[in-house]
């Protein structure tokens, strides 16, 4: 699926990063390589851009580039409404490379 | 594309002689955004450092001493050189390509003696991408463990870094100072012996024909020897795209690595770097590499900053609160600058001889001077909030909230707080754009931000409505004075947002980025840095904006004042003082040298430029003398009209304006002369000041003499449009 279409909270597995050529070299120079997990940790109140947390940094990018990159969703960790006021997350494995 | 032949393996006797003539050794500081690098910088110099351009391209840089302590006598003959931060060397436009520049010694840079990659310990793998590129490329370099105090219960290794790479590593937490002092150890004896790291990736085989076939497209002057080469293909590699704007790179290399680049060749390096890095990162730590993760404060304070009504409320709220600093809490200040200013030129009226030179010293000089000195409050408190926003992580957090609207503007996010400064004053708002990366983004800003409703524009606006257009009520509740007031600004918002899609469309065009913006986690700003900041940039203002404002400020007042009259004894002397003496006849001289003096002149000449406008050759005067700043038209209107100083209320004035008879006896200034004046003011760029730093920013005098031209050229197509179609229409 695409990285634009998981729900927020959620992760996911890259597989590919796809788009314009300097945009898809500078994500996977900041860490987005194949295989490396990303969450979705919430929306721009107007609705773009998103922002991931990969590798312990939170980066924010558009949708419509969002798009771009195939992820694999990972079966449902426990979602916690990422807008909440709920006390922290759960500490997990977030970001680290997962098997390919 | 030019070759360059300055490169790496430049001609040995040319090194020769800069050694000579340089001997001061160079360290470089280079590392990821967010990592603390100004904080180091600050730390690492003292207060010696100096804020100016890096050679041949109008980025800014700071440079300074390293500062010795006790036992580090030699150390203040090292010079820092601070590198605005980056992900890695891999570059599409001329400021990225800096911090290349700099590590390299391409260009015009020098070739550093020493890199010293900054590396923040929480995010270390991705941090280490960039010291595998400079490890690869054979730049002498050692690693400054940033941050080590927001990773205590699990830090990364230093030695084991030094394993890794084969260069010196130093964990320091350079906001608490701590570890700087070992660093610079470090430092100096690393300048003794340059530590050459060692890292070997493990590329597929698949790659090595591809980057072999790079290697043969380098330039000779660029060979060196087979790694270095090899590393050199890998840069070009992951650099060179269908649209990047990279200096340096031939033809010939281009043309290859975008031939091999149909392959993907850059998407293998770099996944394989990472992939090594990942693989090393338990090695690095103590207990086993921690589970990243977003920091529990940092995640919390998102959860409430970015909510999409409460985080949005607070963001309206803090922007005001900024507008409402520069709007009203720098008025105090400024006023007590030009009390200052006024009693020295008191002082200079009574003390100097009657002549040339007083009214020079007075008008010109102080005058200027004052004229310089009224932006500093609000350029220090503009500062002072945009180092805390900076410092503080907000920053980004106010691209990443206004970036659906900026975007559709073609503006960076980030152009927000700059934009909203206008309102208040063009000049800090135009050195505020220094917040943005791209020079793109930083010029579409200061092209704009002048059409925003300054300050300077109230006392005209007031001045206009309140002498020309007629009070009453429209619809019997709504006062239509008040109500022409708010219609200015939100015509001053509108042509300011259309100015950008127009211009970002055309004359500024730049590639469309795709946005990547970091939120770096929240840290308390640090006051000294913001101090730092506000002083730096205030110092800037005054040499290189200050003396131009300086020298158009005299030349106004030579245009206002010669040739000189032959006059009673106290009509040259300053308006303030002539008014409260002898204030009709003196009045009435003023008025007639005025209209003799070369302004007066140029007004009479400008008039049939004016007149579709509605405008006569007082009105054009005024307009010519509001070139100092907006708000002096009110007074050199008083000037024109034999009134004398005008105080805020300038009720004569007013009165004079609506009882102008032409020579048939009718009103002279219409209401629709009043909105025309108005359209022009709302657009017109009657600013020399701004003017001045928009020079200073872009370093030429192209884009202030674009902007004036299309400003006073809106201007006056919309005041045309404004007249004649309201006297079309009988208005």
């Amino acid at each position: 699926m695409k990285l634009a279409q998981v729900t927020v909270g959620q992760s996911a597995t890259i597989q590919s990063v796809g788009g314009e050529r300097s945009f898809r070299r500078r994500l996977m120079e900041l860490g987005l390589v194949p295989g490396t997990r990303v969450r979705v940790m919430g929306i721009a109140p107007l609705g773009d851009p998103l922002e991931l947390l990969v590798r312990g940094a939170s980066l924010s990018i558009r949708r419509s580039e969002a798009h771009a990159i195939l992820v694999l969703a990972e079966a449902s960790v426990p979602v916690v409404p990422a807008r909440s006021l709920e006390p922290e997350l759960p500490a997990d494995a977030f970001g680290a490379p997962g098997p390919t | 594309m030019q070759t360059d032949t300055s490169l790496s393996a430049a001609p040995e006797s040319a090194r020769a002689v800069r050694l000579e003539l340089d001997e001061t050794p160079l360290v470089v500081l280079v590392g990821n955004p967010n990592v603390g690098k100004t904080t180091l910088f600050n730390q690492l110099t003292g207060q010696n450092a100096r804020v100016g351009n890096y050679s041949g391209i109008t980025v800014e840089c700071r440079s300074g001493h390293l500062r010795g302590r006790g036992k580090h006598s030699s150390a203040g003959k090292v010079e820092l050189l601070d590198v605005p931060g980056t992900y890695s060397l891999s570059s599409r436009s001329a400021e990225e390509q800096l911090a290349l520049n700099a590590a390299l010694g391409l260009g015009e840079s020098r070739k550093p003696d020493l890199c010293v990659v900054v590396v923040d310990a929480g995010q270390l793998i991705r941090n280490l991408y960039l010291v595998v590129q400079l490890v690869e490329l054979g730049v002498p370099l050692l690693i400054a463990l940033n941050m080590i105090d927001e990773v205590a219960d699990n830090p990364p290794h230093p030695e084991a870094l030094t394993r890794l790479f084969g260069v010196p590593c130093v964990a320091l937490d350079a906001r608490r100072g701590r570890g700087v002092s070992e660093l610079t150890d470090v430092i100096l004896s690393s300048l003794a012996h340059p530590p050459r790291g060692e890292v070997r990736i493990p590329y597929p085989d698949t790659l090595r024909p591809e980057v072999d076939r790079i290697v043969d497209a380098l330039p000779s002057s660029w060979r060196l020897d087979v790694e270095r080469d090899r590393a050199l293909a890998r840069w070009a590699l992951t650099s060179v795209a269908p649209d990047d704007e990279l200096e340096h790179v031939t033809a010939e290399l281009r043309a290859s690595c975008l031939e091999v680049l149909e392959r993907d060749v850059d998407e293998a390096i770099i996944t394989t770097r990472y992939a090594f890095l990942d693989a090393h990162a338990p090695s690095l730590y103590a207990r086993e590499a921690p589970p990243p993760r977003k920091r529990p404060f940092s995640e919390r304070l998102d959860r409430l900053l970015l909510h999409p009504l409460l985080g949005f409320a607070l963001f309206i709220a803090l922007m005001c609160l900024i507008f409402q600093a520069l709007f009203s809490w720098s008025e105090p200040a400024i006023g007590v600058i030009e009390d200052a200013v006024a009693f020295l030129q008191n002082t200079a009226v009574n003390t100097l001889p009657q002549g040339l030179l007083r009214d020079v010293v007075v008008e010109g000089v102080l005058g200027g001077v004052g004229n310089v000195i009224v932006f500093l409050p609000q350029i220090l408190l503009l500062f002072f909030f945009i180092g805390l926003l900076e410092d503080s992580g907000y920053m980004a957090r106010v691209a990443y909230l206004m970036d659906r609207i900026m975007r559709s503007l073609g503006l960076h996010g980030r152009a927000f707080v700059p934009m909203l400064s206008g309102f208040a004053c063009a000049v800090p708002a135009i050195l505020a754009t220094r917040t943005m990366e791209r020079k793109r983004d930083r010029l579409l800003t200061m092209l704009v931000i002048p059409l925003m409703t300054c300050s300077a524009r109230l006392p005209v606006y007031t001045l206009i409505i309140a002498a020309l257009i007629p009070s009453g009520l429209l619809f019997g509740w709504l006062p239509v004075q008040g109500l022409l007031m708010v219609a200015m600004y939100v015509f001053a918002i509108a042509l300011t947002l259309l100015s950008a899609a127009v211009l970002g469309r055309t004359l500024v065009r730049g590639r469309r980025v795709p946005l990547i913006l970091e939120l770096p986690p929240y840290r308390l700003p640090s006051l000294r840095t913001t101090l730092r900041m506000m002083k730096e940039r205030s110092w800037v203002f005054l040499r290189e904006a200050g003396t131009v404002i300086l020298v158009c400020t005299i030349v106004l007042w030579a245009l206002l004042s010669f040739p000189r009259a032959p006059q009673p004894a106290e009509a040259t002397a300053p308006r303030a003082t002539a008014a409260q003496q002898a204030p009709k006849d003196d009045n009435l001289a003023a008025q007639k040298a005025l209209e003799n003096s070369y302004a007066g002149r140029l007004g009479k000449a400008i008039e049939p430029a004016l007149a579709p406008l509605g405008f006569d050759w007082k009105i054009g005067v005024g307009i010519i003398g509001a070139f100092a700043a907006r708000e002096v038209f009110v007074s050199t209107l008083g000037l024109v009209y034999g009134i004398g100083e005008v105080d805020d209320e300038a009720i004569p004035l007013r009165d004079r304006l609506r009882d102008e008879k032409t020579a048939e006896g009718r009103p002279k200034y219409s209401a629709l002369t009043g909105l025309s004046l108005l359209v022009f003011f709302a657009l017109a760029c009657q600013c020399m000041s701004t003017l001045a730093v928009v020079r200073r920013e872009t370093h030429t005098w192209r884009w202030p003499l674009f902007m004036f031209a299309y400003m006073t050229g809106l201007a006056w197509l919309a005041s045309f449009l404004v007249y004649q179609l309201g006297s079309w229409l009988g208005a």
